[in-house]
């Protein structure tokens, strides 16, 4: 009895948590923009937009459904003239910051700025505390 | 003893404070929708399944709130969602379903097993109106006031006792 | 028996571990009656060596046989599973890699007491007690927490297999590395320890330490080579680098130790960088056991995530606050009296060490950051994501200077020099550089940064020989060769970064049986796709004629595979190899109508990012090899003049007063 329990338990564990659709891809889930410039747009941006479903992966790297979908957004998007740019703040505004790799200062990411912007300064210090003082002294 | 020398130690007990608290509360993995007080976005879905209507915007204007309940016939928590769903239209709430990536066959077969909460199905096959909404998965069920405005975001499926929220939501959005 | 063998020889080495931490406290009081006691710590850590390396090879062994009384075998294996992969397989999981971990970090416990004679005793029992302190943590661990031996009460019907991502030969080699490379920093951060505790911060304990910081950083900078070389092939999306938390769990401590191995030569060279050298070397070891955390805690969210449990996490946390916690205690009361050494200018090689060594550490605060900032967001229940469009321009603010100054620093002279002295130098990096910027925004229109990438790549790769200018190549000493290795393997893995960055071209398209696609030079024809199985998987393999010009095609074959132990799909890859870049193959979904979705890259170069590595690593070797070398040759030079001195004595038969070295 145990033992067909413990079974049962490993496979359940295997078993993939959510099961999948079966509906074929989005039109432009894996199918290139025709104008390798507009295509080049769409990837880039796609690079850096978070597929929601996964584990920290871009939506251009996945192959979950939804990922597709959104890749479907973003190339229609790009194809009907719109700015990158405005496909993200679009999104963002669905998912918030985290459907986006590239942070932009807000009231949640400031630190993620201003903390380097601190390092260049630490490290400037640092170095003519180390450096700067020896020279003196040495020429003193 | 130099103060400066105490930072590295400053550092890494704000850390550790900080990592001790996350695993003491347990991750924030939700994504909520910022859409959430913002007015449903303009769409209209083709009927889902045979003998239902679809959906549009246009269905949510005027009358009482109602529920818009994303969800698919593929997705497991649905099924344990489907009684709760049940029951909040045995309290005469109005629910419009919107499948994300399914097949009418699918759709009438699970309606026929779980039962039919759903007054309109639309069907949404590339997920336009799930990242419209700003849904990051499925299933999740959205507070639609009578002036189409979205008022309430539940992420996951509706448990036995989230349903007294939903209903106090529900009258209070009226 | 064989798990309870196993089980009782960690056991044993946890009670060593309280002999040897015993017996380094009572060596470090210094008196006669301690004495005695403290001559046991030596031996109690290479006992326990032998302890945790022969549990590990049962573990191992339970593992070849598929003995599935045991728990973690029974989760992990499968009797039908290639027995490469079953072997594998022992440190695909939490608690095997932990004993994997555990057995490195005792087996060089072990080696440090057994083999280093050079430090005085008191920092010796110190550094010993230190080691013990962190070994046993690990222990109390595996002990506790995560007991790989575990039987079930009923042995399992079949195991439920290993997760095929990682049934793959990259995995053999890289956790292992990535591992022997954290547990060497173990023991830079207990010679560190017992320098600080005993106040013997000093060029002697600098030569001491200098050996395992190579070590453990030649292990990382493979251990992170073969990851990312995995990872690209592997995860089929072509990408080798993405910042990934895990990711970033394994380059931070690279770059502490990368920081470390620099200062650490000063200090041994020129007496110089005391209490810096100490801080690297806590901060090191510091970030292995962060990776460690991050990465088994699941605190974060990582492709690469595995063995995730918050009470793990716990335990691991309160190893980290008292290891780290610790050490950086003593650290803020000792530093303070630790002489800062000797003095050096700026325009000086301990200058521009210096300064990489603070560009290093701002790096390694910028990932850290990157890292860690959505885990504070998410305690006020907000989430962010941080990814390569933040790390790769914020990194590069340091980057940038650090590549420039690395490349003029070896040619400066150790305490002051003039800039004047190597103009011709200066003049040729700087033609250069300006020279490849011009080519390249000629030829196209790229970003900045893979831009000034490439121009630094290729300044850089000259740059590291010019140390050799003007020098009799025979006569030059194998550390400086290593220095040059690894300084050109960078050059060389620099290079391939901002080429596969610059350059990549992509093809997607849903083919037909048949019909022919274009990708830069490539013509790819699918001639069709079948189906096949392996062992514990079936999959579709597609069957892709590529052809560069007018070359006779070879035949590429990615497949889709679908294992069934435990359930999974994966994308396996396929690759052709050529000198200036690799050609990427992935086969996708069929499409309602029949054709089949493909997807293929083209990368320029992107293999120099890997050989870049394998020559930084190369580099390393033959820096330890020269150093180690050196030191033989020193130490007999030693015997030899004592010999002769002796021999001297007994012909006079009088006994000279040695004089001093």
């Amino acid at each position: 009895m145990i033992r067909a329990f413990l079974i049962f338990l490993f496979a359940a564990i295997a078993m993939p948590s959510a099961a999948q659709d079966t509906l074929p891809p989005a039109p432009y889930a894996y199918k290139q923009l025709d104008d390798p410039d507009l295509e080049a747009k769409a990837s880039d941006l796609m690079d850096t937009l978070r597929c929601l479903k996964c584990q920290s992966q871009s939506i251009n790297d996945s192959d979950a459904p939804m990922a597709g979908d959104m890749r479907h957004q973003v190339r229609s998007r790009i194809l009907a003239g719109e700015e990158p740019d405005a496909i993200r703040a679009w999104l963002i505004e669905r998912y918030g910051n985290y459907v986006s790799y590239q942070p932009e200062v807000s009231a949640s990411t400031w630190p993620l700025f201003a903390i380097p912007a601190l390092l260049v300064l630490i490290a400037a210090l640092i170095l003519l505390r180390r450096l700067g003082k020896r020279r003196q002294e040495e020429r003193a | 003893m130099r103060p400066v020398f105490f930072i590295p130690l400053a550092l890494f007990l704000f850390f550790a404070g900080l990592a001790a608290y996350m695993l003491a509360n347990g991750r924030f993995e939700t994504v909520p929708s910022g859409m959430v007080d913002k007015p449903l976005p303009e769409f209209s879905l083709p009927p889902a399944v045979d003998g239902l209507p679809g959906a549009s915007q246009a269905n949510f204007i005027g009358g009482e709130p109602k529920l818009l309940n994303i969800w698919a016939s593929w997705c497991l928590p649905c099924i344990a969602e489907a009684p709760q769903l049940e029951r909040l239209k045995e309290e005469g709430v109005e629910i419009i379903g919107i499948a994300i990536r399914d097949r009418p066959e699918d759709v009438a077969d699970f309606l026929s097993r779980y039962g039919n909460p759903y007054t309109r199905i639309g069907a949404d096959d590339i997920s336009e109106l799930q990242i419209e909404i700003g849904a990051a998965g499925v299933p999740e069920t959205f507070v639609i006031d009578g002036e189409g405005k979205i008022r309430y975001q539940h992420i996951g499926d509706i448990r036995a006792d989230d349903v007294p929220e939903i209903l106090e939501i529900l009258e209070d959005v009226k | 028996m064989i798990a309870e063998l196993g089980l009782a020889a960690l056991w044993l080495a946890t009670a060593l571990a309280f002999l040897q931490i015993a017996a380094g406290v009572l060596g470090l009081r210094g008196d006669a009656h301690s004495a005695r006691f403290a001559v046991y710590a030596r031996p109690a850590a290479v006992v326990q060596a032998f302890l945790a390396v022969l549990s590990f090879f049962l573990l191992l062994y339970a593992f070849a046989v598929t003995d599935l009384s045991i728990k973690l075998v029974a989760t992990n294996s499968h009797s039908m599973k290639p027995f490469i992969y079953k072997l594998t397989g022992t440190w695909g999981n939490h608690e095997g890699s932990m004993l994997l971990w555990v057995g490195v970090l005792a087996l060089s416990g072990g080696l440090l007491a057994g083999m280093e004679k050079r430090l005085p005793e008191k920092t010796m029992s110190a550094t010993l007690a230190v080691q013990g302190f962190v070994a046993l943590g690990f222990y109390a661990f595996l002990l506790l927490s995560s007991n790989p031996f575990e039987r079930l009460p009923v042995p399992a019907a079949e195991g439920t297999g290993l997760n095929p991502l990682l049934q793959d030969i990259g995995l053999a080699v890289h956790p292992p590395t990535l591992y022997v490379g954290y547990v060497g920093l173990s023991v830079a951060f207990s010679l560190a320890m017992g320098a600080l505790i005993t106040r013997q911060v000093n060029p002697d304990f600098a030569k001491v330490m200098r050996p395992w910081v190579l070590f453990a950083w030649v292990f990382l900078t493979l251990g992170i080579t073969a990851g990312s070389y995995w990872a690209y092939y592997e995860l089929g999306w072509g990408g080798w680098w993405f910042w990934d938390p895990v990711e970033n769990a394994s380059l931070m401590p690279w770059l502490a130790a990368t920081a470390l191995l620099h200062s650490v030569s000063v200090l041994a060279a020129r007496d110089a960088l005391r209490t810096w050298t100490i801080m690297l070397g806590v901060l090191a070891f510091s970030m292995s056991m962060l990776g460690t955390f991050l990465v088994r805690s699941g605190v974060l969210t990582s492709v690469h995530a595995f063995a995730v449990d918050p009470e793990r996490g716990t335990f691991i946390l309160v190893l980290l606050a008292l290891y780290i916690g610790g050490s950086l205690a003593i650290f803020a009361v000792r530093a303070g009296s630790i002489a800062e050494g000797k003095r050096f200018t700026f325009t000086s090689r301990e200058g521009a060490l210096v300064f990489n060594n603070v560009m290093l550490s701002a790096i390694l605060a910028i990932v850290l950051l990157g890292t860690l900032y959505p885990l504070l967001t998410e305690a006020f229940d907000v989430r962010v994501s941080v990814g390569p469009p933040y790390f790769n321009p914020a990194g590069a603010i340091f980057a940038i200077p650090m590549f420039i100054v690395m490349a003029i620093g070896p040619l400066l002279r150790w305490k002051d020099d003039k800039p004047k002295r190597i103009q011709f130098e200066l003049c040729l990096l700087a033609a250069i550089a300006i020279a490849v910027v011009s080519l390249v925004a000629i030829l196209g229109d790229y970003a900045i940064l893979p831009l000034l990438g490439l121009a630094l790549a290729i300044a850089l790769g000259v740059a590291a020989f010019l140390p050799l200018r003007g020098r009799k190549l025979s006569r030059v000493p194998t550390a400086v060769w290593g220095m040059v290795m690894a300084h050109f393997g960078v050059a060389v893995a620099l290079f391939g970064m901002a080429s596969e960055s610059a350059f990549t071209q992509e093809r997607l398209a849903a083919v037909s049986p048949g019909s022919t696609e274009q990708l830069g030079d490539w013509t790819l024809t699918l001639e069709g796709v079948e189906p096949i199985a392996g062992p514990n998987w079936t999959a579709i393999e597609a069957r892709v004629l590529a052809a560069r010009g007018n070359e006779d095609p070879i035949v590429l074959t990615p497949q889709a595979r679908d294992f069934w132990a435990p359930a999974q799909a994966t994308s396996e890859s396929a690759l052709i190899t050529r000198w200036d870049g690799q050609l990427y193959a992935v086969i996708g979904e069929q499409t309602e109508d029949g054709r089949w979705q493909l997807r293929v890259w083209w990368k320029p170069f992107v293999t120099f990012i890997w050989y870049g590595g394998l020559l930084i690593s190369l580099g390393g070797v033959l820096s330890i090899v020269g150093r180690v070398r050196l030191d033989l040759k020193r130490r007999s030079a030693v015997r030899k003049g004592n010999q002769r001195r002796e021999d001297q004595a007994k012909i006079t038969g009088k006994v000279q007063v040695e004089p001093a070295e």
